[in-house]
């Protein structure tokens, strides 16, 4: 793929690269200068777009990112910070005159106070780290974006990641409650902390979801929750997209907030079964798996009140997982979708999110679109949010089927916008969607976006190229840097 | 209806607010923003030629109860935003806690409006389970300082897209921008609440009850401890009257799950004192009792509230009431302190301050007179550093300086 377009990297810096690197190293004993290691670097989960970066830093502390913070700023250097690298909007992609900050050997728990509910972390642990750092304790860390074994907290936090509990438990942002923060020109500040709703201005929410072009988040002060007695999923399968969305709206309507709501459509079935092996039917159009929680009393009376409300919905199946093993095989069929998809075709996942009454309408327009385009699609998402994951597939060694799902999935987006969405609900919009960002927004918005964002990083130098319209960023015509 | 307050602008829509916002930034006219002014009392007083009102900006938009939505014009009542999810059996889950009997209802032409609970983001006894008012912001829709309306989010529960304005207008007491459309998660209204009382226990045995509970799978949603003097202000005579500090535990759920519960809480918090459980109306009674702050009213005390973790919370009532005459009511299971202290010049904010500071806390001003807030930091002093990130932010949205200026800092 190559339709979207990237700044021109700056050649007087590509010129300077050997002094550059030398003068980092002064700062860093973690530069990497040897070509393959570059080069593992140079894409995202994005992988169509690649670009070898000028440099990469690993440090292990908050006062060596401030020191090579401070040699980028004096050198007029771009940075882009990174956590695993598993963006799937190429948020993390670099450039060629870009230094990379990875975060990802900044991986320690620093405190666990459970009478607080609160741990402090390095930004470079993954998701998964910071729940199995307090698992044995009884808790766990909310956010559960599926890539959470090996995203790393400061991606989540650049993102504001998401996942299938965050119906009930609230995204990144609900979750953070301190961080330690090193802006641009080297400072560190410290945002919020180890308590409830800091004063001032709400930099923690305006930092959450900047995608790497604030600062670089280098410690933060996490919510942990303690784990219900029991969880458990059931499964139910329908003739229509219709049954179930309304099935879904009746759940909610009648007062139950499942921990999790997930939808699968036919295509999204099929494949899933043949490589889990889960146990879906293969006859339904729809499939929803809701998880709820509690004591064993609280799941029989919960999962006894969602089937006397799945009635009107003429289901043709309802499995009620009866151990851990069907419990796990419930959800093997849903985690493994992109793997399984990913067996069968190159496909490129989008992100967009729908009002769940516009269900049916959406779920017939990318339909539609992916037949305009002479495209497959699998349909898997969160129902409960009507966060849309459609799968297109495509044959990547083929550059006019790239062109084409490109071009198919910004219509998706946009369809999901017209429809009272809008273009990302945990993905970000990295360079995938900035494209598309004045379809959400007009110019007014984006450029009080863009002030947030100057405010930060006066000079622009972090995370360039990425978010907002190229003609709206500064050395293209914006007067707003 | 036409809100009579404020001897100021009452904008009838969006369009007129903006183009008048335009015209007092072109003047460089500063203005006071408001929804209908229930607010006034609380934070740095403002000294301005103009006031803007949002109370004739009205009405519920959009609601849709099977996507746990709704939307209202900034200036709708919270009461009226309230009633109508009640209908529906669901609720605004944060809980905004009513100030209004702490700074007196007298001069209060108009009850508080939804934009003003976003704008100050008010949160209740129920923030400790489940979030502040800010992360129940879906989407925003504002007039800058320069008259633009800008817009941010929308009606989905997950949206990343772009910068996150929704949270940098949250609490920002409109200093920024005016908020004229907010939309709001909301969640299913319990069936039932019980709560779970312990009565007489010291500060420090209450707190670490209250930590134990909310460290439990049983989803306690609000952890409260009442000193005596200040429970004998509660409505519910009987309470009151023991002349015992209260510690309560709230449970909600479907009634099954609530009964379950208690009874396996209760085992759990046993060794803390014999406990009382009650049902589901006088837990509701209670709990709306706590919501409008009965326990801090009937004084002009000047009166704090100090957020902080749970575990200093008790020594930093301690170290205060060693120096200080004040009484100590904890929520959040400790993490939010209320503190009333004996009448002084300027509310003892310099020695406060001090004090707290080695418990890394963060106190507000509540309730002083207007001298007193003219007189002294309300809200927390920020660092350096902080400070220089609000000034430019505050001049991202309003750069001439006249929405609200030094309602929070001088400086902003």
């Amino acid at each position: 793929m190559s339709g979207i377009q990237l700044p021109e990297p700056d050649t007087g810096v590509l010129d300077r690269r050997d002094a550059l690197v030398a003068g980092l190293q002064r700062v860093s004993p973690n530069v990497v200068t040897d070509p393959i290691g570059l080069e593992v670097f140079e894409a995202d989960a994005l992988t169509a777009y690649r670009n070898v970066p000028l440099a990469v830093v690993l440090p292990t502390s908050t006062e060596e990112v401030s020191r090579v913070l401070r040699f980028c700023h004096e050198n007029d250097l771009n940075v882009l910070p990174r956590g695993a690298g598993t963006s799937l909007s190429g948020g993390a992609l670099p450039m060629k005159d870009t230094v990379v900050v990875g975060i990802s050997k900044m991986n320690q728990v620093l405190d666990i106070n459970l009478d607080d509910r609160v741990a402090r972390v390095q930004t470079g642990i993954t998701n998964l780290g910071i729940s199995n750092a307090v698992s044995e304790l009884g808790f766990f860390y909310a956010p559960d974006p599926s890539s959470q074994l090996a995203c790393t907290l400061a991606g989540n936090i650049a993102m504001n990641s998401g996942g299938a509990h965050c119906l009930k438990y609230g995204v990144t942002t609900n979750n953070i409650l301190g961080m330690t923060v090193v802006m641009m020109d080297g400072e560190i500040v410290e945002f919020g902390g180890d308590f409830l709703d800091p004063h001032g201005y709400d930099f923690l929410g305006l930092m959450t979801g900047s995608e790497g072009q604030f600062g670089i988040v280098t410690e933060a002060t996490v919510r942990i929750l303690p784990k219900a007695e029991g969880e458990r999923p059931m499964l139910m399968g329908f003739n229509s997209a219709e049954d179930a969305g309304g099935c879904v709206a009746a759940i909610i309507g009648a007062g139950i907030v499942p921990v999790a709501l997930e939808y699968m459509d036919r295509p999204a079935i099929k494949i899933c079964e043949d490589f889990a092996g889960a146990g879906y039917p293969l006859d339904v159009e729809a499939l929803l798996i809701v998880e709820v929680e509690g004591s064993e009393e609280e799941i029989a009376d919960l999962f006894g009140r969602i089937r006397e409300i799945a009635k009107d919905f003429n289901p043709t199946e309802m499995r009620e997982a009866q151990s851990a093993e069907e419990a796990a095989a419930i959800w093997r069929g849903r985690k493994s979708a992109f793997g399984a998809m990913g067996r069968i075709s190159d496909y490129m996942c989008m992100d967009g999110v729908i009002p769940l009454s516009t269900l049916p309408k959406a779920l017939s327009e990318v339909s539609r679109i992916c037949q305009h385009y002479g495209l497959g699609v699998a349909n898997i998402f969160h129902a409960g949010d009507g966060n849309l994951h459609p799968l297109i597939m495509f044959n990547a060694n083929d550059p006019d089927e790239k062109d084409r799902a490109e071009r198919c999935g910004g219509d998706i987006l946009e369809a999901c916008v017209e429809l009272g969405g809008c273009l990302t609900g945990e993905h970000g919009v990295g360079i995938e969607k900035r494209d598309l960002m004045t379809t959400q927004y007009n110019r007014t918005d984006l450029e009080q976006q863009i002030r947030v964002k100057t405010v930060f990083d006066p000079d622009w130098r972090l995370n360039r190229g990425k978010v907002f319209p190229l003609d709206m960023q500064p050395g293209n015509g914006s007067p707003h840097a | 209806m036409a809100a009579p307050m404020l001897d100021g602008f009452m904008p009838g829509s969006e369009d007129e607010l903006a183009a008048f916002i335009a015209h007092s930034a072109e003047a460089q006219t500063p203005v006071e923003v408001c929804g209908n002014g229930t607010k006034r009392a609380i934070g740095r007083p403002v000294q301005t030629a103009g006031k803007i009102g949002t109370g004739n900006l009205t009405g519920v938009t959009l609601y849709e109860p099977s996507e746990l939505v709704i939307a209202a014009r900034a200036g709708t009542p919270l009461s009226e935003v309230e009633a109508l999810l009640d209908e529906h059996n669901q609720m605004l889950a944060f809980e905004p806690a009513d100030m209004t009997p702490l700074t007196g209802k007298s001069d209060v032409a108009e009850p508080p409006t939804i934009g003003s609970v976003f704008a100050t983001n008010t949160s209740g006894s129920r923030r400790v389970l489940r979030g502040a008012a800010r992360d129940h912001l879906l989407g925003v829709r504002a007039v800058n300082g320069r008259g633009e309306t800008i817009k941010w989010g929308g009606r989905v529960m997950k949206n990343v897209t772009g910068v996150d304005l929704a949270r940098g207008l949250s609490g920002s007491w409109g200093t920024l921008a005016v908020m004229t459309e907010v939309t709001m998660k909301v969640l299913p209204k319990p069936e039932d609440t019980r709560t779970l009382m312990l009565f007489g226990l010291p500060d420090e045995a209450a707190i670490a009850l209250c930590c134990a509970a909310m460290g439990t799978p049983y989803e306690v949603s609000a952890a409260i401890h009442i000193p005596a003097s200040m429970a004998a202000r509660l409505s519910n005579q009987e309470l009151g009257g023991l002349g015992r500090a209260i510690t309560a535990l709230r449970l909600e759920n479907f009634p099954e799950s609530t009964q379950a519960r208690a009874e396996k809480l209760e085992q759990q918090i046993g060794t803390f004192g014999e406990v009382y459980t009650i049902g589901n109306e006088p837990s509701l009674e209670f709990w709306r009792d706590v919501r409008e702050l009965r326990f801090l009213t009937g004084s002009q005390f000047p009166l704090w509230r100090i957020t902080t973790a749970p575990s200093r919370a008790v020594g930093m009532v301690n170290a205060i009431r060693a120096q200080l005459d004040c009484q100590a009511a904890y929520d959040w299971s400790g993490g939010l302190v209320w503190l009333e202290l004996a009448p002084s010049r300027d509310a003892d904010a310099t020695d406060l301050r001090r004090i707290i500071a080695d418990f890394e806390a963060h106190a507000t001003l509540i309730r002083a007179p207007l001298a007193m807030r003219s007189a002294v930091e309300v809200f927390h002093p920020l660092p350096a550093a902080n400070m220089t990130l609000s000034q430019k932010l505050k001049a991202a949205f309003d750069p001439a300086g006249i929405l609200n200026p030094g309602r929070m800092y001088p400086e902003v």
